[in-house]
């Protein structure tokens, strides 16, 4: 349980003069959520890029699996990619393919299925994020937001990944739609066997989905623990990020 | 936007030092990242080729395209005929009419041409495409699913174009030589019939190869220029559109410059 499936030791990255993650240590324990919560701009997002060699730090190091990736050629990556699924933020669906085409593309790539068990996996993976056999023939031009986050979400699933990474799965959705997604996230982690990173902002998603939150203030994890430990932490910009939910009525928030 | 406009201001006209340093830079850097994109696609050229999308882009940037080419030419031929027959007619320039519009298309008006509207139409469509993509993550979701943009998306176009452009070059030729020859019979009166062996007189291999031998070359750097700035485009619409601006220009004006050399080099070779 408590082995980690990705480390990252030392990560530091700057684009021109921005320095974005400032020599940051994180463990991803097997089998938990892992929420990567702060501010917009705080270096989430790019965080979680590191951990499938999305982007390559300047200096640190990260591990996946025991295997360190931050120097690895994208061909050499390939298998590590195969193991880290990401969903990403817009869902990022191809849009010139249906959505049969986008979740079977990485079953045509990587295995030698055929054309039947391809379908069928493809039909089981959508029946995972609850989706039915109608949505195949759509163009994911078609699709509301979270049906796009669904069928993305399937299309990372499909090559059974052992770790998920998501990048704001709730933003730009509705209260009840994002909480179809976080319990999903929830749901599919156990489901699965996977272990899942989990990048928001979203204060209720994070601790809906949360067995840890590591928080991100100005290029470092400034507290990482149990979403109860987070609650009682002293920490000045956690509290305020988690007080903005409670308290963010008109009248507290009125100068 | 705006923010830019101070700084660039500040750096005064253009032909000043800073300037001149810093377009420098920019066009070193464009050259370096297609050179390292190039060098890319040979590495993954040597593994896996997708058939299926070399031939859909071959329809989309190539058969979709035989219309605009022929137009371009058609008129460039009839144009052609009309100059030829007014500044020559001293010395007897209705009789070359076919001498002179076969030899300008296939040397150069005919590639040239050809291949700069294709640089508008395709150029800008690859850019645009893959740009969307690009600020969409599409491109980094196929990385993240373990595949090479580069072998998916970059390979498949610079094969269809490389291969197409000669193509549509010879049927463009082929137009520009009927729209001299509408010219010739209808309002110079020269006839068809004369038209026509003036041409076949006149027309070589060895024309023909100078100019067709140009084209996969230009059709190689329309795909690469168009890729290399699609998968380069960062920040929305309008880091799509920029890149799309950057990319015509770059193709349009690269293909003009290689134009001049490939042609130093064909005369100085037996071709031509």
């Amino acid at each position: 349980m408590s082995d980690p499936v990705i480390e990252l030791r030392g990560v530091s990255k700057a684009f021109g003069d921005n320095v974005v993650l400032d020599s940051v240590d994180l463990s991803v324990r097997r089998g938990e959520v892992m929420v990567i919560l702060g501010g917009s701009g705080s270096g989430k997002s790019v965080s979680l890029r590191h951990m499938n060699g999305l982007t390559h730090p300047d200096s640190g190091e990260v591990f996946v699996d025991g295997l360190e990736i931050s120097r690895l050629a994208e061909e050499e990556l390939v298998p590590v990619r195969k193991k880290v699924g990401m969903l990403f933020q817009m869902g990022a669906l191809f849009d010139s393919m249906t959505v049969f085409e986008n979740v079977a593309f990485a079953l045509w790539e990587h295995t030698k299925m055929t054309d039947a068990d391809v379908a069928a996996r493809v039909a089981e993976v959508l029946g995972f994020v609850n989706l039915g056999p109608d949505v195949l023939p759509l163009l994911p031009s078609s699709l509301s937001g979270g049906m796009k986050k669904r069928v993305s979400l399937a299309r990372t699933i499909a090559l059974k990944p052992d770790v998920l990474l998501y990048d704001e799965p709730t933003t730009g959705l509705d209260p009840v739609t994002a909480m179809t997604i976080n319990r999903l996230i929830v749901d599919l982690n156990t489901r699965l066997a996977t272990t899942s990173v989990v990048v928001t902002h979203d204060i209720a998603s994070a601790l809906f989905v949360a067995d840890r939150i590591a928080f991100l203030e100005r290029g470092r994890f400034t507290f990482v623990g149990s979403p109860d430990e987070a609650r009682r932490s002293d920490i000045a910009a956690l509290r305020a990020f988690l007080a903005a939910e409670e308290t963010g009525t008109r009248e507290t928030t009125a100068p | 936007m705006p923010e830019i406009l101070p700084a660039e201001a500040s750096l005064g006209p253009f032909w000043t030092l800073p300037r001149l340093r810093r377009w420098f830079r920019k066009v070193f850097s464009h050259l370096g990242g297609l050179g390292l994109l190039a060098g890319s696609l040979v590495r993954e050229g040597r593994k896996r080729w997708e058939g299926g999308e070399i031939l859909r882009q071959m329809d989309a940037l190539g058969v979709q395209s035989i219309a605009v080419a022929n137009l371009t030419c058609l008129f460039t031929g009839m144009v052609l005929a009309l100059q030829t027959a007014y500044a020559l007619e001293q010395f007897g320039g209705k009789l070359v009419i076919g001498r002179a519009v076969i030899l300008s298309l296939t040397r150069e008006l005919g590639p040239v041409l050809t291949a700069l509207m294709l640089a508008a139409r395709c150029g800008a469509g690859i850019t645009a495409e893959l740009g969307t993509m690009a600020v969409t993550e599409q491109v980094d979701a196929l990385r993240a699913l373990g595949t090479s943009p580069i072998r998916k998306l970059v390979l498949p176009r610079v094969v269809a174009l490389t291969v197409m452009l000669p193509v549509l070059t010879l049927i463009a030729i082929f137009h520009g030589m009927l729209g001299g020859l509408i010219i010739a019979a209808f309002e110079i009166k020269i006839g068809a019939g004369f038209y026509l062996s003036t041409t076949l007189q006149a027309l070589s291999v060895n024309d023909l190869m100078h100019g067709l031998c140009k084209t996969p070359v230009f059709g190689l750097e329309i795909a690469l220029i168009g890729c290399y700035n699609g998968l380069g485009a960062t920040g929305g619409a309008d880091g799509v559109g920029r890149a799309t601006t950057i990319a015509v220009v770059a193709a349009s004006i690269t293909i003009l410059i290689t134009d001049f050399f490939l042609t130093k080099l064909f005369i100085a070779l037996p071709i031509g």
